[in-house]
């Protein structure tokens, strides 16, 4: 009783405390890669805390809109996360069908996020969110796709079985699928949460930017709330990808936890260096990209078909 | 008790517009009466709706014997299920009519629409409610033409006039499959009631049925293919009958499709899988070409294939579970495509309703002509982003909960051991996701572009908010799409009721998580509550100031800077255009001092412009030939008459 009450805890200190680091990670890697020493690992929270402390400047264009943006989409995916398994712990809710919960939610969250870009009356930012949302809904059938294999495998549509301990097993059965899949959602993982090849967000260069753009005009309070819902955002999609790619658990709850967060630095240094060796895409082949990452997981569910 | 109080109901919506004809023409008393009216038959046909629930669950004793006319006329399950949207919904849109179309404005057509507007109203009741071919064509026939004439209501413009013909023509087509579907069951029944059919009947008239009523009700429900008639006539029609159009017509043919598939007998697995096939395309294809609509109500018509596509797929899932003997599939399926129907019903009236709004105060449809709207009218943004919000399927609205429960059965079917037919859930439930996220895409779309930013032309400046009359149904509709989100459960009873129709024992509850997804949508808006809360707090302590927006240290931006509807629908128009086929006019700018140069650039109908409209011209060409035979002439025609009497005695 206690044990899970303490597990509870540390469930929701990594779920809601955790994510700014994993942004630093990437950061430490690329600086190493590039020779440099980077900022301190705890920067991000410094950064999150300034930002609460400052004013805001708000354009005269905007309405509650405006603001609805970052309320909506933090909320979404903090509702998101709770339906999660880090790692071997399974998730804190769950029902069936609680993966399209997950999925609309995200949905959710772009729909606000893109309105409150437009609210600024912005060439830029309305590019900015034009971008988000047509490669957002490219990303869905990747994403989609290997959903449905784990659902086939498991047989089940909730995200707590179908990341479970069956996972497991199902890696020596069908372990084809099950990698395309985990290439694809590294695709999506990359899209969704702006990194490069698909985006890059140190470019101060409004026409080549797809997420950050649309938060150009955000600041203050406000931009902590958007920079720290993408943390959240990025975490999530990293713990499922983590899970889909390493389903193991020891039987150890605390070396469970372990594992997890060794899981997760493992794949930040990997987007890391990713971001330190890869060129941005041309715009125009972005679609392409994302086409290829959905048609390589509607291929392992073909596989499945065997 | 229950028949008294619906034939009450259809006869006080058929006359609700009767007393403005013999009144003044510009008289608004006369139709504030019809819209009272039908109120009144809106709450009838509720009351009927609980009467025959607590009759058939033995509450209520039947006591008051049917009259004549409407003998044999109860109501099962899904007859209660189909009339409760439709008394919501034809009460609201009478009321916004009165704010919309008020008489005092439009002498020479504001009688007709309220007359006709109660007649389609009547109409609809009446399909519902018969268990006859006589009173079903009936109805059929006054819903079908009173829609007529509320699309053709401007008929002084041309493009008007083209929609409602074409409107025309579908609808005939329609009750052309109508007549021989009655025909046939009546072949084989030997009765005009409906019924089921009985198991002597030979395949081959079980599948000709079946397509007659895909085909015929298909046209109705505005199924890819056969839509081609629906975007123009919601697009020229008063928006309140735009939105009963979309909000209630189109599902008039998924409730005959309902009714004739349940009566057929030996159901066919391609049945499904046609059904499963058609509504993923009709989704796909209406969510892509929403996409690249420049007017307002047309982008909403063509959302509606989308959704009519969404609840095909429910359809198909349903019918694909019959066949294979998996009950819980055709329960997840049917009750999936069910609420479907409801909450269609209720954001697509809604998203109607409001941009009817934008229409009354801006006078314009075009998406790129308006702009900022938000601030001068507060109220219709917040019910467009409801309906938006709804409509894209997200929590916490009710739309998310019908497409859980088709999800639901999408993969349940995903998950199907034997045979092959998993693939069709394993391929449907990705596409339906991708239509999702391509909603999604579109709604930002309008809403950005028409209640964001800065307006864009002087009559969006100027716009002010709608009248109470139009904000008081569109409340009503937000209330009922947030109320669905939040305690689906509520409608267990009815909609177990509903589904019982086709399979006994059916209980949602057992195979979907209402109960969770309700937490869940109010998780979410108190989440979202306490985090405004916070910022609030944060932005009052830490202070704010206003600027004009950063566009790269451009100090004077004009709203003719802003991203278009167009623009931001470009990458995904683009993608697609292999189906949108785009029309693009440009003058090029020439010389070394240009002056002038322009681009502008329409899709079109895929299967309008590329396949009907060349089909219908070659066919034009063909009959020009039999034209001969009309010269005119009087004495002509007396002969042919009499060539065609003496033909007949002969044969």
């Amino acid at each position: 009783m206690l044990q899970d009450a303490v597990h509870t805890l540390i469930h929701l200190l990594v779920a809601f405390l955790l994510p700014p680091a994993l942004g630093s990670v990437i950061a430490r890697t690329k600086a190493v890669v590039a020779g440099r020493a980077g900022p301190p690992l705890l920067q991000p929270y410094y950064d999150l805390a300034r930002l609460c402390r400052k004013g805001s400047v708000f354009s005269k264009t905007t309405t509650w809109m405006f603001k609805a943006g970052p309320v909506v989409s933090l909320a979404s995916s903090m509702l998101a996360v709770l339906f999660i398994p880090l790692g071997a712990h399974g998730p804190l809710f769950g029902f069936s069908g609680d993966v399209l919960l997950l999925v609309y939610l995200f949905g959710l969250g772009r729909f606000f996020t893109a309105s409150a870009a437009l609210d600024t009356g912005s060439a830029f930012e309305g590019m900015g969110a034009a971008r988000e949302v047509s490669y957002a809904a490219l990303a869905e059938p990747a994403f989609f796709f290997g959903l449905i294999v784990l659902c086939r495998i498991t047989g089940s549509a909730e995200l707590g079985v179908m990341l479970g301990p069956s996972l497991g097993a199902a890696w020596i059965a069908a372990s084809a699928p099950l990698a395309m899949v985990c290439v694809a959602w590294m695709v999506v993982l990359l899209v969704e949460n702006s990194r490069v090849p698909f985006d890059d967000p140190r470019t101060h260069l409004e026409l080549t930017m797809v997420h950050e753009v649309m938060v150009l005009d955000h600041s203050g309070p406000a931009f902590g709330l958007i920079q720290y819902g993408a943390a959240v955002k990025l975490q999530l999609y990293a713990a499922i990808l983590v899970r889909a790619a390493l389903p193991i658990s020891t039987g150890n709850a605390w070396l469970d936890w372990l594992v997890f967060v060794a899981g997760l630095a493992a794949l930040a240094i990997a987007i890391g260096l990713c971001e330190s060796t890869l060129a941005r895409l041309r715009l125009t082949g972005i679609p392409k990209f994302l086409v290829g990452a959905g048609l390589a997981s509607a291929f392992a569910v073909i596989l499945l078909a065997r | 008790m229950t028949q008294v109080l619906l034939v009450l109901a259809i006869l006080l919506a058929l006359c609700s517009g009767a007393p403005a004809l013999v009144g003044p023409r510009l008289s608004g008393g006369r139709q504030r009466l019809a819209a009272g009216l039908n109120v009144l038959a809106g709450v009838l046909a509720l009351c009927a709706v609980a009467v025959s629930a607590l009759e058939d669950a033995g509450i209520v004793p039947l006591t008051v014997t049917a009259p004549w006319l409407m003998r044999g006329c109860g109501l099962d399950g899904m007859q209660r299920w189909f009339i409760v949207p439709i008394a919501v919904l034809g009460p609201c849109a009478s009321v916004y009519g009165v704010g919309y179309w008020p008489q005092a404005s439009h002498p020479e057509n504001g009688r007709k629409v309220s007359l006709f507007l109660g007649m389609m109203f009547a109409g609809l009741l009446t399909i519902v409610c018969s268990r006859n071919t006589w009173p079903f064509l009936f109805g059929w026939e006054a819903m079908a033409l009173s829609a007529f004439f509320l699309v053709a209501t401007e008929d002084d413009d041309p493009a008007v006039r083209r929609a409602s013909w074409h409107y025309l023509v579908a609808t005939h087509c329609t009750t052309l499959s109508l007549f021989a579907i009655f025909a046939l069951m009546r072949a084989e029944t030997g009765t005009f009631n409906f019924g089921p059919l009985p198991d002597t009947v030979p395949i081959g008239t079980s599948n000709g049925l079946f397509l007659l009523a895909l085909f015929g009700f298909g046209i109705k429900a505005g199924v890819f293919g056969v839509h081609v008639w629906l975007p123009s006539a919601h697009a020229s029609a008063p928006s309140h009958v735009s939105a009963m159009l979309s909000g209630f017509v189109l599902k008039i043919g998924i409730f005959g499709l309902l009714r004739v598939l349940l009566w057929l007998p030996h159901p066919q697995l391609w049945w499904g899988g046609v059904l499963l096939g058609l509504g993923t395309v009709s989704a796909l294809y209406g969510v892509v070409a929403a996409l690249g609509q420049h007017d307002l109500k047309r982008l909403l018509a063509y959302h509606s294939v989308e959704n009519i596509g969404i609840i095909l797929m429910g359809l198909g899932v349903g019918l694909l579970g019959r066949s294979l003997g998996r009950t819980d599939l055709l329960v997840l399926g049917l009750s999936g495509a069910l609420l479907h129907v409801w909450n269609h019903c209720f954001f697509k009236s809604l998203l109607f309703f409001s941009a009817g709004s934008v229409v009354h105060a801006a006078h314009t449809r075009t998406i790129d002509d308006l702009g900022g709207l938000l601030r001068s009218m507060p109220w219709t943004g917040l019910a467009f982003l409801v309906g938006a919000v709804a409509i894209c399927g997200l929590p916490p609205l009710n739309g998310f909960v019908s497409e859980l429960l088709v999800y639901l059965g999408l993969l349940r079917l995903a998950t199907h051991q034997t045979g092959l037919h998993w693939l069709a859930g394993a391929l449907a439930a990705p596409a339906l996701a991708l239509v999702g996220a391509l909603a999604v895409a579109c709604f930002v779309k309008v809403l950005g572009a028409v209640f964001l930013g800065e307006p864009r032309t002087a009559a969006a400046r100027h716009a002010t908010e709608a009248p109470r009359s139009m904000r008081v149904p569109m409340a009503i509709l937000a209330g009922l799409c947030l109320a669905i989100g939040l305690a689906s459960p509520l409608l267990e009873p009815l909609l177990d009721g509903a589904v019982a129709t086709w399979t006994p024992h059916a209980h949602v509850r057992l195979l979907a998580p209402l109960g969770s997804v309700s937490l869940a949508a109010a998780a979410l808006l108190l989440l979202i509550a306490l985090l405004a809360l916070w910022l609030g707090r944060r932005l009052r302590k830490s202070g704010s100031a206003g600027a004009v927006t950063w566009d790269c240290g451009y100090a004077l931006p004009t709203s003719r800077m802003q991203y278009t509807a167009a623009s931001f629908a470009d990458i995904l128009t683009g993608l697609f255009g292999w189906v949108l086929k785009p029309i693009n006019h440009v003058t090029f700018p020439s010389g070394p001092f240009p002056r002038r140069a322009s681009f502008s650039s329409h899709v079109t109908d895929i299967a309008f412009d590329h396949v009907i409209q060349p089909l219908a011209d070659r066919g034009f060409d063909a009959m020009q030939r039999l034209r001969t035979l009309q010269s005119g002439h009087t004495q002509a025609y007396i002969v042919y008459i009499f060539v065609a009497l003496t033909a007949l005695l002969w044969w």
